[in-house]
């Protein structure tokens, strides 16, 4: 067998991977690799070929592809070596890598560490319960961007999205673009889950009909879908009788969540958090395996690349940090948990002499959304450490807070730190 | 001209401000709800001439891909949308393809260019 020895090896060359691998570079690992289970680098950026990428990190509007070449650029500048069409079997807790591809067979690689970047899959019409027939024309909505926008197939004539993600929302106004009738889009929830922009720009501007608080409870057809059946829900998403409607359609698409893509990790011996999908991490996003980093959506799922790219930059530059020796293991663990109206925080444990060095950013969800001015309040054993204004929060939307050196002194000793969510009386 | 109000989201960034735009006829007095400058740009030409960006994809010969992705270079007015996409629909490009390269110049008058927004290596 094939056997390669890396500083660094990075699992998915999407946003997450290729940051990662230039920092890591960056951060004097010699042989950095990614493997790419397609046959080029880029991601799902490649298939989202709108605008809207960019904003924060570049300060321009740029699409999917753009965004990525930027960074597909960078890594060959800096001589990050590439694996393409190459899909990973098997990763031990050891950093041995176990992949397959058409030129070398089976390969394995040994790294120092790895980074985790595979990324998230959406949720599937399994995992809904929709009941009915299996007939063609049920797809996620990305699956559609994939056919419509790379391979140039149009997967039907007469769409019903479930769900408004952003993903939904794009191709909503894609599907029209080629033609297509978007006869409907239905959410479950009583607000959309996207950007409000995606709403002015890709249903609002095309008259796309938008039902909330509705649902798809039955798919008619044997061999093709013909109808989708959609009914009003209550606040427990249960189904109203008496509001049914029938729905001619061909073509059902899914915009219903994003899952990170874990089924490696859990191979490799990393515990993941039920509330994420995804492994629990430290400031340096290392998880419980030593040497194993994960980075971007395979941690949580973000609402801009911009933001996976700023995680995949943490994450590569410790994991180089780690493959050239020059971070040492701290014992000093401080638990972050997640207060009132919290879902959950990223990281989950950080240690406080990195703070004393660098701000470090928490991230977190909220339970519930509050249309008003909130406190977002990071305290230390009960003690405030840094409290933040935000005008509303919901689900749908991350939130960071920054803890700075200056904060320190208040976390040194402390044995727990927590985030919570406080509405201004 | 009498004085009104219009309530708009501004779509530059992902923030998503909620605008009330107070303005007569096509002549904006007034921008409140915004965080930042672009806003105020982003109201003024929403309410004289609603401007979007073109995404779409052209077909390619003997390409790495049978399509590549195109933008047009800036924003066009909204009602010439469909038929830009009805130009762009006779587009066929011939592989390899560069980064930015233009396939349709000054579409339909608007002075805007249509341009990859990727390279596309041949097959």
């Amino acid at each position: 067998m094939f056997e390669k020895q890396y500083d660094v090896a990075v699992i998915g060359s999407g946003p997450g991977g290729l940051a990662a691998a230039i920092a890591a570079k960056e951060a004097g690992a010699q042989d950095v690799v990614v493997i790419e289970r397609d046959v080029e680098l880029g991601g799902i950026l490649l298939q989202c070929i709108h605008n809207g990428f960019g904003s924060v990190i570049f300060k321009e509007d740029l699409t999917g592809p753009e965004y990525a070449y930027r960074f597909i650029d960078q890594a060959r500048e800096v001589g990050v070596e590439a694996m393409m069409d190459t899909f990973v079997l098997d990763l031990t807790p050891h950093r041995e890598i176990y992949a397959i591809n058409k030129r070398d067979g089976m390969v394995k690689i040994n790294a120092r560490a790895v980074v985790l970047a595979m990324g998230c899959r959406e949720r599937p019409r399994g995992a809904l319960a929709i009941p009915g027939f299996r007939p063609a024309g049920i797809y996620t909505a990305g699956t559609a961007q994939r056919l419509v926008n790379i391979e140039g197939y149009m997967p039907g004539e007469r769409f019903v999205i479930l769900g408004s993600g952003d993903i939904g929302m794009i191709m909503a106004r894609r599907l029209t673009f080629e033609g297509a009738k978007v006869e409907r889009m239905l959410e479950i929830l009583p607000y959309i889950s996207g950007l409000k922009r995606n709403y002015v720009q890709c249903v609002l501007d095309y008259n796309i009909p938008l039902q909330l608080q509705r649902t798809v409870i039955d798919i008619k057809g044997r061999n093709r879908v013909e109808a989708v059946v959609s009914a009003q829900v209550d606040e427990h998403w249960q189904p109203i009788p008496g509001t049914e409607e029938t729905i001619p359609c061909d073509t059902l698409l899914l915009s219903v969540g994003l899952i990170p893509e874990n089924e490696l990790s859990k191979k490799a011996g990393v515990e993941l958090n039920p509330l994420t999908g995804g492994p629990y991490v430290d400031d340096t996003m290392q998880t419980n395996v030593p040497g194993i980093f994960a980075a971007g959506n395979v941690v949580h799922v973000y609402d801009l690349v911009d933001w996976v790219t700023k995680a995949g930059l943490l994450a590569g530059r410790h994991a180089g940090e780690y493959a050239t020796q020059r971070r040492t293991e701290s014992d000093r663990k401080l638990r972050v948990v997640a207060g009132d109206n919290v879902h959950h925080v990223i990281p989950e444990v950080l240690d406080p002499s990195d703070l004393e060095r660098e701000p470090l950013e928490l991230q977190f969800r909220v339970r519930r959304p509050v249309e008003a001015p909130v406190w977002v309040k990071v305290e230390a054993d009960g003690e405030l450490v840094k409290r933040k204004t935000e005008r509303y929060v919901r689900p749908s939307e991350m939130i960071m807070v920054k803890l700075s050196p200056k904060d320190y002194d208040k976390v040194a000793g402390a044995k727990k730190l927590s985030v919570r969510v406080e509405e201004k009386g | 001209m009498a004085e009104e109000t219009t309530k708009l989201i501004c779509i530059t960034c992902p923030v998503g401000c909620e605008l009330t735009v107070t303005h007569e006829g096509k002549k904006v007095l007034k921008v409140e709800g915004n965080q930042c400058k672009l806003g105020i740009e982003y109201a003024k030409q929403e309410i004289s001439e609603p401007r979007r960006m073109i995404i779409t994809t052209v077909r390619v010969k003997g390409g790495f891909h049978p399509l590549v992705p195109v933008r047009s270079a800036e924003p066009v007015p909204k009602e010439k949308i469909f038929p830009i996409l009805k130009e762009l629909r006779k587009v066929e490009l011939e592989a390899p393809i560069e980064m930015h390269q233009v396939v349709l110049e000054n579409a339909l008058g608007t002075g805007v260019d249509v341009v990859t927004s990727r390279s596309l290596p041949a097959s």
